[in-house]
């Protein structure tokens, strides 16, 4: 029993891991470099700032500390549905 | 009261303070020395890795690279920030459960090897050398400017302070220090920004008035439509485009993210916390402390950019304002009157003298190249300075109040000396600890260890202080990027592997790691000092950037090699199961 809780709360956590780093591809590379051209024309522009401008030295930072709280937080819940809280 | 005084009694009190704080809470056991017990709150300790992490690099040089990269510049910016979300989803959490204090110490046990151990300490001296290089010459930049002396002369004052300073508390006076010190950045980096902010676009949140209207010039127009305006009038690239290719620019943002992700001296601040939901917790403070200055930094950039040039720019040499005095004192700042008509000239690449004397901008590099210019028509620019000083010139130019510059002095000096301090700490243990005692010689007693980590610091302080003299790049921000380029292809990649595979052998890890530093290494010597020409880049990638494609060598030479060596044993596969298991963590261990 035990070590299956370790495997499923394995598998649960990759999940999550990936999905925050397909966030994070997003926002960084994608946003803010690779797309940044079409961002730039075909998004609204934030204030005076073009949208994939305002991405690269804004907006991914920002992105960047909401990742991480929203780790922390169901990082904190998959603990203890699976037994491993600490607290 | 001038400007001196209150510089000098800012930095007395900033040091008073922390002198006070680092006795108050000194080491009393080694395992405190090394990860101060293992008690500290996530929210102390994320201030503390905050102050860590945020170098001299940063904090005097980002904003300035920033002001001249423009949209190049954001690589900084994200790299730095994007890497702490590697760092903290991919690797603390495990390396904290594994619970040894040191990366070598992680990378010697999962490899079961000596060599794998000896590998990484190598790599962890290198990458610290050359950050400690950096913070060096951020010390120099701040004490010539305070002294009003050369920055070779600068250099040497803040070695022998940093040498001083590290040695005196172990990790736990360490942490509250830095915890101080971080308080003291985040105020010096935010108000002078806040003052600016009024002054040019009547918004008081430097982050608004960066996306709103430029007011200071009577009309109101769209701040960054101001920049560009502005950059191409001088012939400069715009400032929303910068000059940098897409590639460049995705390899070095890539290299600087995944170089975070295996810094040593930050991966070490996460076993001051008791467990491993304390060090996710920790984290999350520790990059929200980092977005207040990096939020802060690109306004900064784009404001002290408008400013130099609106007060520089044009104007007779004899009317410049006071401060261009005080940084053409130092070395920092240069003028020099190529046409002998006594007005400054700041001109950009593409700007070009005529032949009646009057100044052009080309429309773009091909059609100045066409017109086969002399040396002197070619770049006709007259003002010339480092990015390094503008976050330090900034505040002059917006007409701060001397206590909000003086805070700015005491401001840098915390950046460099808690950055220098926490490397210092993991270099010399790698050292003393990882080298020697695990390694050389395995009798060597508790005190001899401290002695010879004593004589670590020592030596590296001053091959740090030499390269600081004399810098093999330019600009402090790009030497630090390399030794990013470092890490990323050296610790990162065989960190990751080492904590999601359990089938890696040591042969494979030892091999990657090698190879990923040693290309990367090559790389950056060849074109960097042995003056290799930048047309032979690799697919156009700079020596910045380069620690990307070390990274994919290693991966690729890791599971290649692995594939023709035998599994590790069974007790390192079990170990690597454990550490994925969040509980138990217990205390850290000391050596």
């Amino acid at each position: 029993m035990e070590k299956n809780n370790a495997r499923s709360h394995r598998i649960a956590c990759l999940k999550l891991t990936l999905t925050l780093l397909a966030v994070w591809a997003f926002v960084s590379f994608g946003c803010s470099i690779l797309f940044r051209p079409w961002m730039d024309t075909n998004m609204p522009a934030i204030g005076s700032v073009p949208f994939g401008f305002w991405m690269a030295q804004q907006g991914s930072i920002i992105c960047f500390v909401f990742l991480l709280i929203v780790y922390a937080v169901c990082m904190r819940r998959l603990d203890g549905k699976h037994g491993f809280s600490e607290e | 009261m001038d400007q001196d005084t209150l510089n000098y009694i800012f930095i007395g009190l900033s040091f008073a303070l922390y002198i006070g704080i680092a006795l108050k809470s000194r080491a009393s056991s080694t395992k405190e020395y090394y990860t101060a017990g293992g008690g500290v709150s996530p929210l102390a300790n994320g201030m503390a890795t905050a102050a860590d992490w945020m170098s001299a690099a940063t904090f005097i040089s980002m904003a300035g690279t920033i002001a001249i990269g423009g949209y190049a510049g954001s690589r900084f910016l994200m790299g730095w920030t994007g890497g702490f979300v590697l760092l903290t989803i991919l690797m603390v959490p495990y390396l904290r459960k594994f619970g040894k204090a040191t990366v070598p110490d992680f990378i010697g046990d999962r490899f079961y090897s000596k060599l794998a151990r000896f590998v990484a300490v190598l790599c962890a001296v290198f990458i610290c050398m050359t950050y400690i290089m950096g913070q060096m010459r951020g010390v120099g930049v701040v004490f010539s400017q305070l002294f009003g002396i050369e920055i070779g002369s600068g250099v040497i004052v803040g070695a022998l302070i940093v040498f001083f300073y590290a040695g005196m508390g172990g990790m736990k006076g360490i942490t509250y220090t830095q915890v101080a010190q971080y308080c003291v950045m985040a105020f010096a980096y935010t108000i002078p920004a806040f003052y600016i902010a009024i002054a040019l676009t009547g918004n008081f949140i430097p982050q608004l008035g960066f996306i709103g209207d430029y007011i200071a010039g009577g009309e109101a127009t769209p701040f960054l439509e101001k920049l560009n305006n502005i950059n191409q009038e001088l012939g400069f690239a715009r400032y929303t485009d910068g000059s940098m290719t897409m590639v460049d620019m995705f390899c070095i943002t890539a290299a600087l993210m995944c170089g975070t992700a295996g810094l040593p001296h930050v991966i070490v601040r996460f076993f001051t916390v008791k467990n491993v939901q304390a060090v996710r917790k920790s984290a999350c403070w520790t990059l929200t402390f980092i977005a207040v200055i990096y939020l802060t930094a690109p306004t900064i950039g784009a404001f002290s950019r408008v400013n130099l040039i609106s007060q520089l720019n044009g104007i007779k040499y004899e009317d410049a304002p006071e401060w261009f005095a005080r940084f053409e004192k130092t070395g920092q700042m240069a003028f020099e009157d190529k046409n002998s008509d006594g007005i400054i000239q700041y001109t950009g690449p593409l700007a070009y003298r005529a032949s009646d004397g009057s100044l052009v901008v080309a429309s773009s590099a091909d059609a100045k190249e066409a017109l086969k210019l002399s040396k002197d028509e070619a770049n006709p620019n007259e003002l010339s300075f480092g990015p390094d000083i503008m976050v330090m010139a900034n505040p002059y130019m917006a007409d701060v109040p001397p206590w909000a510059i003086a805070l700015l002095m005491a401001g840098c000096i915390a950046a460099a000396l808690s950055t220098a301090a926490g490397l210092l700490l993991v270099l010399s243990t790698s050292v003393s600890h990882d080298l020697l005692k695990k390694i050389i010689k395995p009798g060597l007693t508790d005190k001899e260890e401290v002695t010879w980590a004593r004589i670590a610091s020592f030596v590296s302080l001053a091959v740090a202080a030499y390269f600081g003299i004399n810098p093999p790049s330019a600009f402090i921000a790009k030497t630090v990027a390399f030794e990013f380029g470092l890490a990323a292809s050296s610790f990162f990649p065989t960190l990751l592997i080492g904590i999601f595979s359990k089938t890696m052998s040591r042969e494979g890890a030892i091999a990657g790691m090698v190879c990923g530093i040693g290309f990367t290494l090559g790389y950056i010597v060849y074109f960097q000092f042995m003056e290799g020409d930048a047309r032979d880049y690799l697919f156009g990638i700079s020596p910045e950037g380069i620690g990307t494609i070390g990274m994919l060598i290693n991966f690729v030479v890791s599971f290649v090699v692995n594939m023709f060596s035998p599994a590790p044993p069974a007790e390192v596969q079990q170990m690597v199961e454990d550490i994925h298991i969040p509980s138990g963590s217990g205390e850290a261990a000391s050596h």
